[in-house]
C-alpha cells in the first residue's frame, strides 16, 4: 500500500495519463448542439486515419457535435472526435464524385467544389457538420421531395467495424450494412471515408422567391402548388402566431442560378456577410414571448413582403444561421430542445395544425419553427424521412412541463403515423421509438451481426433501446 | 528617413518585402498537426511541397488533401529521423523530385514520457528523434543551400528548451540543443543568404498535448502554421508562438538558479 502512494508512483501514473504518446484522452462534460443533456464522456481525438478504431469498451464517433441531443454523447464511455480526420482524398471533376474522410465538414467541401461548378446534392441548414454525421443521421435538405436524403447520394463508404477491420459498403456491395449505416446514428461502426455524387451548378448564386401566407391553409396551398414549388422549398413559420393566424409564415423557394442569368455586378462577389458571434450564454429572460413575437412579426413583414424573386449567394439561402457563430448560446445556459417530427401526407394539414395549436396553447416561446416537405421514405432502416411534412421547433428549456408537452406531441405524431428525428432528439422513449421506427428490428438484426458486443453505443442508443444496455 | 532600411547593404534581411516566388519546400515530420497546418499555409501560397514522415498512409492522405484544396504539386516520401544513415539517400530522392528545393521545415518531434528521466534507453530515443535526427538532416540541407546561396531552414523547437525543468528536461534538453544548433547554423549561413528561423511554440492543441491537465493559452495548429509561413516575410530569427511566450520565457529565464532549483515546474 505504501508503494502505491509513493510520489514516484503517482508521478508515473500521472505521466501515463497525460503523456501516452499514442493517444491521450480528455474526460470532460460535453453536450450536443442543444446544450442539453450535458454528460461526462471520455474524449479521444485521433489525428491519423489508422487511429479511428474501436476499443473494447463502448465508443461512439462524433464529428462536429451538431446533432442536438445525445446522439454523439456516450455517458461514462468513449467519444471519438473525428474533427482532425478531415482530408479530402479524391475529386473527379468531370463526374462530380468526391471521396473524403468522414471528419471533413460540408463547409470545407463547398470551398473546394463550388468554384469547380459542383454543389452538395443534399445540404442541411448548417454547413458546419461532418460528412460522417450527414451519413449517420441520413440528413435531408430543402429538396427532399425531389432528390431524397443524403444517403441516396452516397456512392460508397468505408466503415471501421467492431473488430477494427475496414470494409467498403455501397448500395451494391454489402447493401444491408450500407442501409443500416445510412441513418444508423454511427452504431454499426465508425464511418471512415465517404464517396458522394455531387450535383452540377453553374454559379454560386441562388434565385429565391418568397411567398407570404396569412395562415396554415394558405401556407399548405403554396407548398402544394406545383407551379410555385422549386428545387428547394422551405417555410418559416411564425411560431408565436395564435388563433386564426396560426401557421402564418413565409415559403422560401429557390434554385441554383444558371450562368447566363448571373448579372454582371455579382461576378466575384460570393463571400458571405460578416460573421457575428454570441460570446456568452444569454440570460433566461433575453428570449421571451414578447420579443420573439415582435421579432417574428417584423421578420414576417420583411421577408414576406419581398414580392419579387431575388438573387443571393448560396450561403445566405442555405445557411442563414451560420452567420452567427454559437447561436445556440442565445437559449441560455440550460440549452434547448429541438423537436422535429414528420406527419404523413394524408394527415399532414390537420396534424401540423394540431401540433401548432398545442404549442401555442402551452404559451411556450419557440424561437424558430420550420416546415419542409419530405418525399418518399428511403432505404435507410432508421432514416427519418417519410412522405409528408416535417415541422421543427426550437424550444428553450426553462421551467418544467416541457417534457410533458413533448410527450403529448409524440402521441399526436404517433397517432398520425409520423415519427421524430433522432438527430435532434434528446428525450424520446424506447416505446415511442419502436412504434415510430418499425424497421428497427431489421436494423437490430444487422447491428447484432456486425457488432455483437455492442462496442458502438451512445447515450441515444441506450435511451431508445438500440444497442448497449441501459446504465 | 528610414532607420531600418529594407533593402541595400544594411538591410535587416535581404528577403524582406520582396514578393516570394513559388518555392519548393520540404516538410519533415509532415503528419503532425503543426506540420499539416504549416504545409497548408505554404500550399495556400502556391508552393510545391515534399511531405516526409514515417507513416506512408497518412502522407498519402495529407498529400491528396493539399492537392485538392490548394491545387498545388505535392510529393511525399518516407523519412525516419532516427535512421541517420538513410538521410543522404533521402535528400537525394527529394532533390530528384524537386530540383529547386529552396526550403526545409523540421517539424518532427517526440515528447516521450516521464520514464525517460530514470530510464535512459527511453531518453535516448527522445534525444535521437528531436536532436540527433534533426541535426543530421539539417546539416545535409545546409550544405545544399549554402552551395546554392539561397534557401531557408525553419526548425520547430520548443519553449521547453529554454530552461531545464524536472517535469520534462529530457525533451527540453533535446529541443534546447536543437535551438542552439539552429543558432549556429544561422551564423554560418548568413553570408550565403540562407535564412534560418527557430520557431518556439508554447502549448499547441495537438495530439501531443490533448487531454493534458494544466494547459493554458493553447494555440491552434492553424495559427502556428500561418505564423510560421508568415515569418518568412519578416526579419525575425527566433519566433515565439504565440508572441507572449517570449515574455513568459523571459521571466522564467530570469529566475536565479538558486531559486529555480527549489521550484516544482
Amino acid at each position: 500500500m505504501q508503494q502505491a502512494f509513493s510520489a514516484k508512483n503517482i508521478c508515473r501514473k500521472y505521466a501515463d495519463i497525460i503523456c501516452r504518446s499514442a493517444m491521450a484522452t480528455l474526460i470532460t462534460p460535453i453536450s450536443g448542439w442543444g446544450r442539453y443533456p450535458v454528460q461526462t464522456c471520455e474524449l479521444e481525438r485521433p489525428e491519423r486515419y489508422a487511429d479511428l478504431r474501436p476499443d473494447t469498451d463502448s465508443v461512439i464517433a462524433r464529428g462536429q457535435g451538431r446533432s442536438y441531443g445525445d446522439a454523439a454523447l456516450n455517458e461514462h464511455g468513449r467519444v471519438l472526435l473525428t474533427e482532425r480526420v478531415n482530408r479530402l482524398l479524391e475529386f473527379d471533376v468531370a463526374k462530380g464524385c468526391l471521396r473524403a474522410e468522414a471528419g471533413t465538414t460540408l463547409a470545407e467541401i463547398l470551398d473546394v467544389i463550388v468554384p469547380m461548378g459542383w454543389f452538395l446534392p443534399v445540404t442541411p441548414g448548417t454547413k458546419f457538420v461532418s460528412l460522417g454525421g450527414c451519413v449517420a443521421a441520413d440528413i435531408h435538405g430543402k429538396n427532399h421531395h425531389h432528390e431524397g436524403s443524403f444517403g441516396d447520394h452516397v456512392l460508397s463508404m468505408e466503415l471501421i467495424l467492431a473488430d477494427g477491420s475496414r470494409v467498403i459498403c455501397s448500395p451494391s456491395e454489402k447493401p444491408e450494412l450500407f442501409w443500416a449505416t445510412v441513418g444508423g446514428m454511427g452504431l454499426t461502426g465508425i464511418i471512415g471515408e465517404v464517396t458522394i455524387k455531387l450535383i452540377p451548378v453553374q454559379s454560386a448564386l441562388m434565385k429565391v422567391h418568397h411567398h407570404a401566407a396569412v395562415d396554415l391553409a394558405q401556407l399548405f396551398r403554396i407548398m402544394q402548388d406545383p407551379d410555385l414549388d422549386d428545387r428547394y422549398t422551405v417555410a418559416w413559420l411564425d411560431s408565436m402566431a395564435t388563433g386564426k393566424n396560426i401557421g402564418r409564415g413565409v415559403v422560401m423557394c429557390g434554385h441554383h442560378v444558371a450562368a447566363e442569368d448571373v448579372p454582371d455586378h455579382f461576378h466575384g462577389d460570393i463571400k458571405p456577410a460578416h460573421r457575428l458571434s454570441i460570446p456568452f450564454n444569454f440570460p433566461a429572460f433575453a428570449l421571451n414571448r414578447f420579443n420573439i413575437s415582435a421579432f417574428n412579426a417584423r421578420y414576417y413583414k420583411k421577408e414576406g413582403g419581398r414580392r419579387y424573386p431575388f438573387l443571393c449567394n448560396y450561403d445566405s439561402y442555405f445557411y442563414p444561421l451560420d452567420a452567427i457563430a454559437q447561436w445556440n448560446r442565445m437559449y441560455g445556459k440550460h440549452g434547448f430542445l429541438q423537436y422535429q417530427c414528420v406527419i404523413p401526407d394524408a394527415a399532414s394539414f390537420d396534424g401540423i395544425r394540431t401540433l401548432l395549436e398545442e404549442l401555442s396553447g402551452s404559451r411556450r416561446p419557440s424561437f424558430l419553427a420550420v416546415l419542409k416537405r419530405l418525399g418518399p421514405q428511403g432505404r435507410g432502416l432508421l432514416s427519418f424521412p417519410l412522405s409528408g411534412y416535417t415541422l421543427s421547433l426550437d424550444l428553450p428549456i426553462r421551467n418544467n412541463g416541457l417534457l410533458e408537452l413533448l410527450n403529448k406531441l409524440d402521441e399526436i405524431v404517433l397517432q398520425l403515423g409520423g415519427r421524430v428525428y433522432l438527430a435532434k432528439d434528446a428525450r424520446l422513449s424506447t416505446e415511442s421509438f419502436r412504434a415510430m421506427y418499425p424497421r428497427y428490428t431489421e436494423w437490430l438484426a444487422i447491428k447484432n451481426a456486425v457488432d455483437p458486443q455492442n462496442r458502438f453505443s451512445s447515450s441515444l442508443s441506450r435511451r431508445v433501446g438500440i444497442g448497449g444496455s441501459a446504465i | 528617413m528610414r532607420l531600418f532600411p529594407v533593402s541595400g547593404k544594411f538591410a535587416l534581411t535581404r528577403k524582406l518585402m520582396e514578393p516570394r516566388e513559388r518555392e519548393e519546400v520540404l516538410i519533415l515530420g509532415a503528419t503532425s498537426a503543426i506540420a499539416r497546418a504549416t504545409a497548408a499555409a505554404f500550399a495556400a501560397r502556391g508552393d510545391t511541397l515534399y511531405l516526409a514522415s514515417r507513416d506512408e498512409e497518412e502522407l498519402r492522405r495529407i498529400a491528396a488533401d493539399l492537392r485538392l484544396r490548394y491545387a498545388v504539386e505535392v510529393h511525399h516520401g518516407l523519412f525516419d529521423a532516427e535512421a541517420i544513415d538513410t538521410h543522404e539517400a533521402f535528400l537525394a530522392s527529394v532533390l530528384k523530385a524537386m530540383p529547386n528545393l529552396s526550403g526545409v521545415v523540421v517539424a518532427f518531434g517526440y515528447l516521450g514520457d516521464q520514464r525517460a528521466m530514470r530510464d535512459f534507453s527511453a531518453g535516448a530515443k527522445i534525444i535521437a528523434a528531436n536532436f540527433t535526427g534533426a541535426a543530421s538532416i539539417l546539416s545535409r540541407c545546409a550544405n545544399q543551400f549554402e552551395q546554392l546561396h539561397n534557401g531557408f531552414i525553419i526548425g520547430i523547437s520548443s519553449v521547453a528548451g529554454e530552461r531545464g525543468r524536472q517535469s520534462n528536461y529530457v525533451y527540453g534538453s533535446a529541443k534546447g540543443a536543437l535551438s542552439l544548433y539552429l543558432q549556429g547554423l544561422r551564423n554560418r549561413l548568413y553570408p550565403s543568404t540562407v535564412r534560418v528561423i527557430t520557431v518556439k511554440p508554447g502549448f499547441v492543441d495537438t495530439a501531443m498535448t490533448y487531454g493534458m491537465p494544466g494547459l493554458f493559452l493553447v494555440a491552434s495548429p492553424q495559427y502556428i502554421g500561418e505564423r510560421i509561413v508568415r515569418s518568412l516575410d519578416k526579419s525575425a530569427d527566433v519566433i515565439y508562438l504565440p508572441w507572449f511566450w517570449r515574455y513568459i520565457m523571459l521571466v522564467i529565464k530570469f529566475i536565479p538558479e538558486s531559486v529555480f532549483k527549489r521550484m516544482k515546474l
